[in-house]
């Protein structure tokens, strides 16, 4: 009964939320918050679905690419460093120096070394999105049980087979707390990334509305950043939920 | 078949050097089941990295069938105190009785036939597709206990394998690891803290005394097999040879400890469970 009702409340007060918003919106006096109304109405026209292929697909397109490189190089280096106490020593202010820079400090650097086109924008959300899986990478492999391995070593597990079903699984709900925030990080790059020297995206469409004063297409634009933000990390989690299926079991059997 | 001769472990330098072990000298021959049990907080466990080839050892050695420990043998499998954490969660009880023998290239049906043995043998074979999560603390450790016997090893070393399970279970497991040592004709090295435990299993029964750990006494075993959890306890040489091992632990205790009864430094509850029992 207490689920359903949460359940219930979960849908009733973002709808409601919109209520109020369209009610309160609906005079249209001021310019700067159109009605409801209106905003839904360019949302309709603008993403259902006329404009995707010009702006949603190549921003997506951006979004993933980055993202998949970032999630597969970090892991990559993640679990040597890991593994090696004096590798990690070495590269530690390294990567400490890099991840310090602030991501939109980089986007004059990727213009003009990769060019307006996809390549930089994909590297600056890549290189965002590799610091919190690199970082959580290497926590989760220095993390593993000593119990784990003794076992490996004492049964002769090595190479392939300590890589792939020992190291990688023992460290994965970390790599995946590591992704979830890279997945929101990529978000944003794509948008900033698209706002400076781009032809389409999303975030190139809402910077053009502003400047060309259609308000109500500027906030259908935001409306849908909004959602596509909520829908990846929703995805995300029934992903997460299904790879990492073992490791809820064990914490519910460990909490008794 | 294995041979320890003059082993020390000590950790760190100078002054603060810790002598875990003194030295520690004794063999086990082919088939026979060897307990080595001792106080709380004695060095057991390290004594069975040591010899495991896990640690190595600040002086003496190890060796198996004539050849120095140097790293893990691969004639040698280890079922360690803490189930929960030496099982793979991520894996369901086949991958984990698996695991250790994809190295060994025996083809896909030979290592399937051993996985399947082991598990029947451990009475898990209802189970041999479950989580080990899915199950409970003694039937995790039977786990344990099939993926040592499908590695074939030729000496099976535990440590404290039962030291986390309820009485009962701990019963059951002690027959379990009697029964499969005859079906699988295996040397065991069976490290314990429970007097009981380690007169009923074994053949011999190494005493240690506390640290730095040296050899106290080695003494024989001679109650008939297979050994049963009501007659052979009932035997009056069960209860002789149980409070003998108790008096050398006791006496040990009370020479290197100010308060022997309140037990040792690192396992007060274990040591509580000795008194109880003992």
């Amino acid at each position: 009964m207490r689920r359903h009702l949460a359940i219930a409340l979960e849908i009733a007060v973002p709808i409601a939320l919109f209520v109020i918003w369209g009610v309160w919106s609906a005079s249209g006096d001021t310019f700067y918050f159109p009605p409801l109304t209106d905003i839904l109405q360019k949302f309709q026209e603008l993403w259902l679905f006329d404009r995707v292929g010009s702006d949603v697909l190549p921003s997506l397109q951006r979004l993933f690419l980055g993202y998949l490189i970032a999630c597969a190089v970090a892991v990559a280096i993640g679990i040597p460093l890991g593994l090696n106490p004096l590798l990690r020593r070495a590269t530690s202010p390294i990567v400490e120096f890099l991840r310090a820079i602030p991501p939109p400090a980089l986007l004059p650097f990727a213009i003009v070394v990769l060019g307006v086109g996809n390549a930089g924008k994909v590297f600056l959300i890549a290189f965002v999105c590799v610091w919190p899986v690199l970082l959580n990478t290497i926590d989760g492999v220095t993390g593993i049980d000593p119990t784990l391995r003794e076992t490996a070593r004492s049964y002769g597990v090595s190479g392939r087979d300590r890589l792939l079903r020992i190291v990688l699984p023992a460290a994965s709900p970390q790599i995946f707390a590591g992704m979830r925030t890279s997945l929101s990080l990529a978000l944003i790059l794509m948008v900033i990334s698209e706002m400076v020297a781009s032809t389409n995206g999303i975030g190139f469409f809402v910077l053009q509305s502003q400047r060309s004063f259609a308000i109500p297409e500027m906030w259908a634009g935001i409306l849908l950043l909004g959602l596509l933000g909520y829908a990846l990390n929703l995805i995300f989690l029934l992903v997460e939920r299904r790879v990492l299926a073992w490791h809820r079991g064990a914490r519910a059997s460990a909490l008794g | 078949m294995l041979e320890v001769s003059q082993l020390g472990k000590t950790y760190g330098e100078g002054e603060n050097a810790t002598h875990a072990i003194g030295s520690i000298s004794f063999g086990i021959e082919e088939k026979e089941f060897v307990c080595v049990v001792g106080p709380s907080g004695c060095g057991k466990t390290t004594l069975l990295k040591c010899m495991s080839g896990l640690l190595e050892p600040s002086t003496g050695s190890t060796a198996l069938k004539g050849r120095t420990v140097d790293g893990p043998p691969p004639e040698m499998a280890l079922v360690f105190q803490e189930y929960s954490r030496s099982l793979l969660p991520w894996m369901s009880v086949r991958g984990n009785v698996t695991l250790p023998l994809r190295h060994k290239k025996l083809g896909k049906g030979e290592t399937a036939r051993l996985v399947e043995e082991a598990v029947e043998a451990v009475g898990l074979a209802a189970f041999i597709d479950r989580y080990p999560w899915e199950l409970s603390g003694g039937m995790q450790q039977r786990v344990a206990i099939a993926r040592a016997l499908a590695y074939q090893p030729e000496i099976l070393l535990m440590d404290e394998p039962f030291a986390s399970v309820d009485a009962q279970t701990r019963g059951d497991l002690e027959d379990l690891v009697l029964q499969v040592r005859e079906q699988f004709g295996v040397t065991v090295l069976f490290v314990t803290h429970d007097i009981d435990e380690s007169v009923y299993l074994a053949d011999r029964i190494v005493v240690l005394t506390p640290s730095p750990t040296e050899v106290r006494e080695v003494l024989t075993v001679d109650l008939p097999h297979p050994r049963d959890q009501v007659d052979t306890k009932e035997l009056p040489e069960f209860a002789r040879l149980r409070a003998h091992v108790y008096r050398l632990i006791k006496r040990e205790q009370s020479g290197g400890e100010e308060d022997a009864t309140t037990g040792g430094r690192a396992g007060g509850e274990r040591a509580d469970r000795d008194r109880v029992r003992g």
